[in-house]
């Protein structure tokens, strides 16, 4: 038992470190930009929605405030750069100890609100996080700011290849955390909570601090996600780094892709943000929306547990015809 | 600069401004008040029936008989949808709550899109006589469009409480709302009365929508603006309290235009949104609430 | 609901059909432009009448057998109207399509996230319609397409106006979103500098419903002029308060930046509530402007347009779309190549000629001169779009050149 988790494990650690040298490795060889610029923003989502899943998927707290954490991830990088130029890990790490901060503080939230309350407590937050932004002359206010990169450092021969494999890596760190949280007694504690948070608490799980741990972890990862964003753009605006699309993409992705197991909410980022970034580039219109509309009801329709439970039910059809 | 005039100014257009806001919200106090369905899609129907009813207004029909005119045609259409959230969410039970609220995200989207493609993404206004007009009332002057989203939120809250309290099939729907295994057992079949309550939901939203377009300029994803304010009106209210949700919808209005008029418009969405903040943290039940 | 795909593919067409008259230049392959544009989301509507305007150029340039004998190509992707969408659009464009010419997006937003790029990989970019967007990158094969010049000549041209008709004050009310704030700085600083003396100044969310009480606060400050920088749904919000409140018998002129008045649906809907106001817009059917080419122009747009249920005006945007493709007909025909360093330096040091007038460009991409218009709405009547067509609705104030009337004034009284 115990080899075979080890085991399970070392295949994870594995695949990661081969993810790693794959992006690294395309870095290196691929002269065509495009593929970072649409991969970076395929990443950002994988990261987006692995942090929404800890709490919405494990703890069945739904946040709606993922742009909030998101436009705040974006204006702490924005902010370090203004005042001390700070260099991007460090608006980075500084992003992730501000969304874990934060989360923390929806964290209490949760004390008193549950399901829909909660969710529509963090819709006030998103309004009065980008109110505050809007309102801050020194990160650039309604007006926006334009940023500008510093020279990117070798052996990358660009800054969005650089920008690719920090997602990468942001992407692995993300996912280890989030099936960490799922393997341990982190993730019990939460799936009690989302089945029935009176009898877990009854029973002596200690539902408060996992659910402030779930928060502070899924807020830092979603301010990290935000944080290189400053600089992929190079511009920011309080309309753009609050958008609404945050929210709505990392909810769908994960719902699409299966809430119950990591894999989940990145094979439903992985899906949702390759045929938006497709779609953008070949019909390019309004259908980019009906798509997601028509994506969105069809799978809680005809397969809520998402790609994951298809994958199952396929599984389990196949074993048994099999002799 | 500050003056007592332009304070109470504030306060009245405020009263009015909140009522507006309290009859755009008052459809979803219904179906998410009463009903528990995580309606998202309530601003994005709020939206269609205001181009409803600009494209009843080329047949020069006045705004608010479109409005009328619609609620049939939604009464079906609410039905048609809670139908399908029943089969598909409600009848197999648990975990309802996050993939209802993705189904009517994408009904939300699906709606917006459909209003591009049929009428395009210009910004619609409808015309009648009493847009463009004021009146005084204890020397000041109040647009008539807002007087009569006054009147008709008014109108929309006392009809629905008194259909709530007074009549067989509102008290069930109450009844419904309370308890839905109590009622199975006296007989009544729960899923349809709910169905009928969408149904009244959704009719009633045919009428904010004409009240949306009489007081503001309408494009096709106005909705998005729309989701956090009808929320945090039912909210704020407690679940299902249509006199509350009145009074919810009013202390945002004032709140919003004293904010406005006497500190700095710029921080008045800031401040509504903290306030709801602070009722969900002090009273979760919301102010009027059960 | 129409771009991309079926613009190219018309495209094709006709590169094929003129293929046949000129069998050995079309082997070449067509020159390529790419860019993206605001198709859905708030910025669509101009997004889309922009698009028809430079549509009309590719066929008319087409239709004289292209640019250096290739047939011309437009690349359209929808960016949202999000400044998120463009980096990966206008990588695509350069890497994967592999344009020869690249056109910004209409509006600020969108545009400048790849004012860095198009910088660092020193590119020709032709603006459309954006707003001081190369103040910090300072790129210099940035071309703009606006008739704005220096950043300050709007705000200044409205504030002559007033003090001319002898106003002191001013209110200043803009819109917290960025190219209404960014105006409504500047037109703080000139008034400054005029010593006219600011009495109200107030900035409000974009969600704000209703005006009246803003209009109650501007009312009691009892200014002379009021600047005010708006969106379209705010605009239609303040002039309807206005009318229904009164704005005062002190206010000599009202608007300067309101965004919206200058669409086809929002001046139907709004009707005779548009007397008085004194606005900036870029281009009206006055007789003053009437350039080589204009009125043709106009007639294929509208048909388009009323096809496409765009904009059916469309004075605002579509000319300026046509123009960008003018300068670059230009531009290209001179130098006889592509390479954009040639080109630039021919945009930057010629004076060329367009539909909406000639147009000489400033070291900073933006034009050497304003040629931002104020006019005066004057005896509009409702629900009637065609009276917009006719000149003598929008009397042009400023700048001299093309003066077609004086300013009525007060406010109060322009209105009836």
């Amino acid at each position: 038992m115990m080899m075979r988790g080890l085991g399970r494990g070392l295949g994870f650690w594995i695949g990661a470190a081969v993810f790693i040298a794959l992006a690294f490795a395309m870095a290196l060889t691929i002269r065509n930009e495009y593929a970072f610029f649409a991969g970076f923003v395929v990443l950002q989502f994988i990261v987006l929605a692995t942090a929404w899943n800890i709490l919405g998927g494990y703890a069945g707290y739904v946040n709606f405030g993922t742009s909030a954490f998101f436009g705040v991830g974006v204006y702490t990088a924005v902010f370090l750069l203004k005042a001390v130029a700070a260099p991007l890990w460090i608006q980075i790490g500084v992003a992730a100890l501000v969304g874990a901060a934060l989360g923390l503080g929806v964290g209490l939230l949760t004390l008193r609100l549950r399901g829909i309350f909660f969710s529509i407590a963090t819709v006030a937050i998103t309004i009065i996080a980008e109110t505050l932004i809007t309102n801050w002359k020194f990160v650039g206010g309604a007006t926006g700011v334009q940023l500008l990169r510093p020279p990117v450092t070798s052996p990358f021969d660009s800054y969005n290849k650089m920008l690719f494999v920090l997602a990468a890596v942001m992407v692995v760190i993300a996912v280890a955390l989030a099936r960490h949280v799922q393997n341990s007694g982190i993730g019990r504690g939460l799936r009690a909570i989302r089945d029935d948070e009176i009898a877990a608490e009854c029973s002596g799980v200690p539902t408060l601090n996992l659910k402030l741990v779930a928060c502070a972890l899924s807020g830092a990862l979603m301010c990290a996600a935000g944080a290189p964003s400053a600089m992929y753009l190079q511009f920011a605006d309080p309309v753009s780094a609050f958008n609404l699309n945050y929210s709505v993409s990392a909810l769908a992705m994960s719902l699409i892709g299966g809430t119950s197991h990591w894999i989940g909410p990145v094979l439903g980022a992985i899906l949702l943000a390759t045929t938006q970034q497709l779609l953008t580039v070949t019909i390019s219109s309004e259908i980019n929306v009906l798509v997601l509309g028509v994506m969105l009801v069809l799978f809680v329709v005809v397969a809520p547990e998402g790609i994951i439970g298809l994958a199952r039910k396929v599984w389990r059809l196949v074993r048994r015809g099999a002799p | 600069m500050f003056s007592w005039e332009l304070l109470l100014d504030a306060i009245v257009l405020g009263t009015m401004v909140g009522c507006f806001y309290a009859a755009v919200s008052i459809g979803l106090s219904i179906s998410f008040g009463l009903l528990d369905v995580p309606n998202v899609a309530h601003p994005a129907l709020l939206v269609l029936a205001s181009y409803g009813a600009w494209l009843l207004g080329d047949f020069d029909i006045d705004p608010i008989l479109a409005g009328l005119l619609l609620m049939p045609v939604f009464f079906v259409l609410g039905i048609a949808l809670y139908r399908t959230y029943h089969e598909t969410f409600e009848k197999r039970g648990s975990d309802a709550g996050v993939r209802g609220l993705a189904f009517f995200f994408g009904i939300a989207f699906i709606i917006e899109v459909g209003i591009i493609m049929a009428f395009g993404v210009d910004q619609r206004t409808v015309q009648a006589f009493y847009i463009g007009k004021s009146i005084e009332i204890f020397d000041i002057r109040i647009p008539m469009r807002m007087v009569v989203a006054f009147a008709m939120a008014l109108l929309l809250s006392l009809a629905l409480t008194f259909y709530l309290s007074k009549t067989f099939l509102g008290r069930a729907i109450r009844a419904v709302a309370q308890d839905e295994g109590a009622l199975r057992l006296m007989g009544a079949d729960p899923v349809a009365i709910k169905q009928w309550a969408f149904g009244i939901a959704t009719a009633v939203v045919a009428l904010a929508g004409a009240l949306l377009i009489i007081v503001q300029p309408v494009e096709p994803t106005l909705d998005r603006a729309y989701i956090g304010r009808t929320f945090c009106v039912v909210v704020m209210a407690g679940l299902g309290s249509m006199s509350g949700t009145l009074l919810a919808g009013v202390i945002l209005g004032v709140a919003e235009t004293v904010v406005l008029t006497m500190f700095g418009a710029s921080w008045a969405p800031a401040i509504s949104f903290t306030l709801l903040l602070i009722v969900l943290g002090v009273r979760p039940q919301g102010l009027f609430g059960r | 609901m129409k771009s991309g795909r079926i613009h190219r593919r018309t495209a094709v067409a006709g590169a094929l059909a003129a293929g046949l008259a000129f069998p050995v230049l079309a082997q070449q392959g067509p020159i390529k432009i790419g860019m993206s544009m605001p198709l859905t989301g708030g910025l669509a509507a101009g997004g889309k009448s922009a698009l028809i305007g430079i549509e009309v150029w590719r066929d008319d340039i087409n239709a004289k057998g292209g640019l250096l004998g290739r047939k011309v190509e437009l690349i359209v992707y929808d960016d949202k109207s999000s400044a998120s969408e463009t980096p990966a659009i206008y990588s695509k464009l350069l890497d994967v399509d592999k344009v020869d010419l690249l056109f910004a997006p209409y509006a600020t937003v969108p545009t400048a996230p790849i004012m860095p790029m198009v910088k660092q990989r020193d590119l020709l970019l032709m603006g459309n319609f954006s707003f001081q967007v190369n103040r910090t990158v300072k790129h210099d094969k940035w071309f703009n397409n606006a008739p704005w010049g220096p950043a300050d000549s709007w705000a200044r041209g409205f504030i002559d106006l007033g003090m001319k008709a002898g106003a002191k004050t001013i209110a200043l009310i803009g819109a917290d979103q960025e190219f209404a704030q960014n105006l409504m700085k500047i037109a703080k600083d000139v008034a400054t500098e005029k010593g006219i003396k600011i009495v109200y100044e107030q900035s409000y969310p974009p969600s704000t419903v209703e005006f009246s009480a803003m209009v109650r606060a501007i009312r009691a400050a009892r200014a002379d002029m009021v600047f005010v920088c708006s969106y379209p749904p705010d605009s239609v919000g303040l002039l309807r308060a206005i009318n229904e409140i009164g704005i005062g018998d002190s206010v000599k002129l009202f608007g300067g930046g309101m965004v919206g008045l200058q669409f086809s649906s929002v001046m139907e809907s709004m009707g005779s509530l548009l007397n008085g106001v004194v606005n900036y817009n870029s281009y009206l059917p006055e007789k003053s402007m009437q350039f080589s080419g204009t009125t043709d122009f106009f007639a294929k747009y509208q048909k388009r347009a009323g096809e496409a249920k765009v904009d059916p005006l469309g004075y605002y945007l579509a000319p300026f779309g046509y123009a960008m493709g003018q300068m670059v007909e230009q531009a290209v025909n001179a130098t006889k190549s592509l390479d954009h360093k040639k080109l630039a330096d021919f945009l930057r040091s010629n004076e060329m000629m367009t539909i909406v007038g000639p147009i000489v460009f400033g070291p900073d991409g933006e034009r050497k001169e304003s040629a931002t218009l104020m006019a005066q709405f004057r005896g509009v009547t409702d629900k009637n779009i065609e009276q917009f067509r006719n000149p003598g609705k929008q009397i042009i104030l400023f700048p001299e050149k093309w003066k077609t009337g004086e300013l009525v004034q007060p406010f109060e009284k322009a209105r009836k």
